[in-house]
């Protein structure tokens, strides 16, 4: 029947604790960034003083010129980085979930390669975390601190979450790895790999969002 | 003998899980993948049209487009289309009551222009 | 085995047998590291119990403190700072550490018992909820001890929360102490959704649940829902005041409003949250001391979903007075009225289970159905308060305080004390005295309507909320008396009650399975339960397994009732103790106290909580078996 790990235990759905769990949790974390996305939303074009997101600003004091401060290109790549990197993590569940198959040409054998998936996700995910820490250190430079206005307070903040949610994500993927890599994922392990990847689709998700609600709608 | 009623019941095993056997395959993933590529190249080319971006079909095709992007991620990644009815439930109920807070929100602080908010 | 016959009259007709008790009292035993290391949902209620209580007489001694300063005009028994300070912890206390928790006790006692499950969902995760409980209810407790208590009322509107109004650290601890608290009950609502839906036993389908069980299934959904939105609310103030952000600064086009529109949508849900398990206890008292099933159990069920979702439609019926506009204000007022509608149905379901039974009156049934007229007058007094242009004049007066004391004390706490005294034999196996119990509920019934009813009259005439003092001769001095007079009686009652509760802990009347003859699976198993709960998971066949349940259930009941045997004879596997979740929970509890101490001590927690969640994730939940 069901082999060594956990959950052969009796439920009255047939299905485990755990993935109720994470999704029930989802739909939590959804009321959790609907109000940091409705806070953003209510004080845009709110801002006493600049920078601004979307247009450019000169300060009366110092006579300084503030250039609109988001820079899409980069955000849009950051974007399909993210979106890249949900490609991977399916890729990465899937190939654990059929650990042990046959795999009959080279294509099959790269599709089944957890490790190689695991790492992919991982590596969008910091490069994602890369391009936001670049987005943010040129903020600060340009001007726009999390202090500076309510565009910096509402922006920094829920990008900030944003980004947190991302880098424990990053983290919970690479300690799958690290275990795929010491003893090897199989289709026991599927499960958790699920779990993992639920919340991980979920923040890419929550990106797509704020990408058109901040970034793309002026 | 506190395993005899259990035995006559669905026990979780992989099979609540996953969705190999019933779930996406590889050729669902990749198209979802390109078909978020082409919003997303969408979203941006649209940004840069000045026309379109003063005009009143910006804001509607964007959260359309930004719409779909997040329902094929959770139907088909997040396997929601293939998983048991209960997920559904568990996701489409928070999902109601956080979009109409959202609106609700907008409409009390004056973002909204059927009537004013404030 | 005995030869069985099959029960031709509904078992809840037929004249009421006591089930029989066993020779001697199981008690939990076991040293305080047992207590701490605890994983079971019994243990944990119970510490939830113990605690609660404790936070009740807190709150309680603060409203006494509150009534002694206004029994007269211009008394100052305490300055006005020192009043902020008390009637903010009074209300922070009640709802975060008094109320919500002693649901909690009973979540986490009753449901697994009534749904016939051996422990919930995740019993770490638990135990984890509890100790972040404690440890925050105490950091934001132990600061009125030093005067510097939260003083800015337990909704601490921004801007008054700001820095600039509120420099001191009062409001520090109350911004970082909600914080903790909210992680609590999150992480147990998680667990909850989780073991409801899929924990029940073998037949136990959803519309066969017993009510409380279902409202608390509500509850946590709520609960999931409604506290991201003020730890978002509570993060904005918390950066405003620790970081310098602009969320909350008028100065730089901050909304006064965003707070509390923010609040109330967490803030409207949990009155909700507040009240529902208490109707629910209701619902498992009312039918047992009536002897027949409560009537209409399908709308009970789906008027409490409708509630559920209702209840994030009304919040800005909180805010009638700022000017939100006529649209806003008509939908509000109109979607307020419409959940009355849902609530009051169940009052009449009540009654309904009443009239149709054959009441009996005991401790745990006269504080149910006080309940049921309490919470009428306080219903009233609410649907009064959701017309606008009413409210103008109801908001912010002592009207409003009569209204949520007549909800709050006259539905949650009636409630909640006909659960204490209609469980108290299954969670210590022993019955409290009936004696005492009623007069307890006597004089509190009697008290209570001295204490809040003359506050609809003071209300009306003007007198507004918060206030430290106030002039004679404005009509409100008699009403306040009264009110005093009343406030001080419901001390009293609560000391019987407290001399009650310990002493039926030593010396209370011992009882077996099934004292009250009562319906659903808990009352199965004996008193205190075993570990284990169940030896044999029931098979359920019916809404009422031990009234109308088929074979199935009377022969698990017998199965189940005998006890005496360990977890091991049975073989069954109960999980390890551990202290890794009560560690867990200091740790995160320090670091949230870095941003109050000194912000080393941020990082010293963070990296002591993930290595103790390393160490937890890491750790088998039980030992192997197969």
């Amino acid at each position: 029947m069901s082999t060594a790990t956990v959950s052969h235990h009796y439920s009255s759905t047939g299905l485990d604790n755990r993935k109720i769990a994470i999704w029930a949790f989802i739909g939590s974390e959804c009321m959790l960034f609907v109000s940091l996305i409705s806070t953003y939303l209510i004080y845009k074009d709110r801002s006493v003083v600049g920078p601004y997101p979307h247009t450019p600003w000169t300060d009366p004091s110092t006579g300084h010129v503030y250039h609109a401060i988001l820079n899409i290109p980069v955000t849009s790549a950051s974007t399909f980085i993210l979106l890249m990197s949900s490609l991977a993590m399916v890729l990465a569940l899937s190939a654990v979930e059929n650990k042990g198959k046959p795999q009959r040409n080279l294509g099959e054998r790269i599709l089944g390669n957890s490790k190689l998936w695991l790492f992919m996700t991982a590596l969008l995910g910091l490069g994602f975390l890369g391009c936001q820490a670049y987005e943010f250190t040129s903020f600060v430079n340009e001007g726009l601190t999390i202090k500076t206005n309510l565009f910096g307070s509402t922006f920094f903040t829920l990008t900030g979450f944003h980004g947190a949610h991302v880098t424990a994500g990053v983290i919970w993927i690479l300690s799958m790895l690290f275990i795929d890599i010491k003893r090897g994922l199989g289709p026991s392990d599927a499960l958790n790999v699920d779990i993992m990847a639920l919340y991980w689709h979920f923040v890419d998700v929550v990106w797509v969002a704020i990408f058109t609600l901040v970034y793309l709608i002026r | 003998m506190d395993h005899s009623n259990e035995a006559d019941v669905v026990a979780a095993d992989e099979h609540g899980a996953g969705s190999e056997h019933t779930g996406p395959g590889w050729s669902v993933y990749w198209k979802v993948a390109v078909v978020l590529t082409l919003i997303t190249i969408g979203e941006v080319w649209v940004y840069y049209i000045p026309a379109f971006v003063a005009s009143r079909l910006f804001l509607p095709t964007l959260l359309t487009m930004s719409a779909v992007k997040f329902v094929i991620v959770v139907m088909f990644y997040m396997h929601l289309k293939y998983d048991h009815k209960l997920f559904r439930t568990l996701f489409t109920g928070p999902l109601i009551v956080a979009t109409a807070t959202l609106f609700a929100l907008l409409f009390l602080f004056g973002h909204l222009r059927l009537g004013h908010g404030g | 085995m005995a030869t069985t016959v099959i029960e031709t009259t509904p078992p809840h007709l037929k004249p009421f047998v006591p089930s029989p008790v066993p020779a001697t009292v199981q008690t939990y035993g076991s040293s305080i590291w047992g207590w701490i290391t605890t994983t079971d949902h019994k243990k944990i209620g119970t510490l939830y119990l113990f605690t609660a209580l404790f936070f009740f007489l807190i709150g309680g001694i603060e409203a006494e403190i509150i009534r002694a300063q206004l029994g007269g005009p211009n008394r100052h028994l305490v300055s006005a700072e020192t009043y902020n300070q008390i009637f903010t912890m009074h209300g922070t206390t009640m709802i975060f550490l008094a109320i919500m928790p002693l649901s909690a006790a009973f979540f986490n006692f009753v449901i697994p018992l009534q749904i016939g499950a051996r422990d919930v969902a995740f019993p770490r995760l638990n135990a984890f909820s509890y100790w972040i409980y404690l440890l925050g209810g105490l950091f934001i407790s132990i600061p009125i001890l030093f005067g510097h208590a939260p003083n800015a009322g337990w909704f601490g509107y921004a801007p008054l929360t700001t820095k600039a109004y509120s420099p001191g650290v009062n409001v520090d601890f109350w911004v970082v102490g909600l914080q903790i608290l909210g992680i609590s009950s999150l992480a147990a609502g998680f667990n909850f959704i989780t073991t409801i839906i899929n924990l029940r036993s073998p037949g136990m389908s959803l519309m066969r649940m017993p009510v409380f069980t279902w409202m608390a299934f509500i509850v946590q959904f709520m609960i999931v829902l409604a506290f991201p939105v003020i730890t978002v609310a509570l993060f904005f103030l918390l950066m405003d005041r620790f970081f310098g952000t602009q969320f909350y600064e008028v100065a730089s086009g901050g909304d006064p409003l965003l707070w509390q529109h923010l609040f109330w949508i967490f803030g409207h849900p949990e009155v909700y949250i507040l009240v529902l398990p208490a109707f629910g206890l209701v619902s498992e008292v009312v039918p047992t001391f009536s002897k027949k099933p409560l009537f209409g159990y399908p709308v009970m069920v789906y008027s409490g979903i409708l509630i559920g979702f209702l209840g994030f439609g009304v919040w800005a019926h909180h805010m009638f007075a700022v000017g939100m506009g006529p649209i806003a204000d008509s939908v509000f007022g109109v979607t307020t009225m419409l959940i009355a509608i849902p609530t009051g149905v169940k009052i009449f379901n009540w009654i309904g289970t009443i009239a149709q039974g054959q009441f009996k009156a005991t401790s745990a049934s006269l504080f149910a159905v006080g309940l049921v007229c309490l919470f009428t007058i306080g219903g009233i007094s609410g649907v009064m308060h959701s017309s606008p242009p009413a409210d103008l004049q109801q908001t912010d007066s002592y009207f409003i305080v009569a209204h949520f004391h007549y909800v709050l004390f006259g539905g949650s706490i009636m409630g909640i004390f006909a659960g204490i005294y209609f469980y108290f034999p299954k969670m210590f196996g022993r019955i409290m005295d009936e004696k005492l119990g009623k007069a307890h509920f006597w004089l509190t019934f009697v008290a209570m309507n001295l204490t809040f009813f003359p506050m609809h009259f003071s209300g009306m005439l003007g007198m507004p909320r918060r206030i430290y003092t106030y002039d004679a001769g404005q009509g409100w001095d008699a009403f306040n008396q009264t009110s005093t007079w009343g406030a001080y009686l419901l001390f009293v009652a609560s000391l019987i009650f407290m001399y009650n509760f310990f002493k039926s802990l030593k010396s209370g009347r011992p009882a077996g399975p099934n004292p009250w003859g009562a319906g659903t699976l808990e009352w199965t198993i004996p008193s205190p339960p075993p570990p284990y709960n169940f030896a044999a998971l029931p098979n359920v066949t019916s809404r009422y397994p031990l009234w109308e349940g088929k074979q199935a259930d009377i022969d698990s009941a017998r199965i189940n009732q005998q006890g005496g045997k360990s977890a091991e004879e049975l073989g069954i596997v109960l999980p390890y103790n551990t202290v890794k979740p009560a560690l867990s929970a200091l740790f995160l509890v320090l670091m949230f106290s870095g941003l109050i101490v000194g912000h080393w001590l941020i990082f010293a927690g963070a990296a002591a909580m993930v290595l103790a969640l390393y160490a937890w994730l890491t750790s088998p939940l039980e030992p192997e078996h197969h």
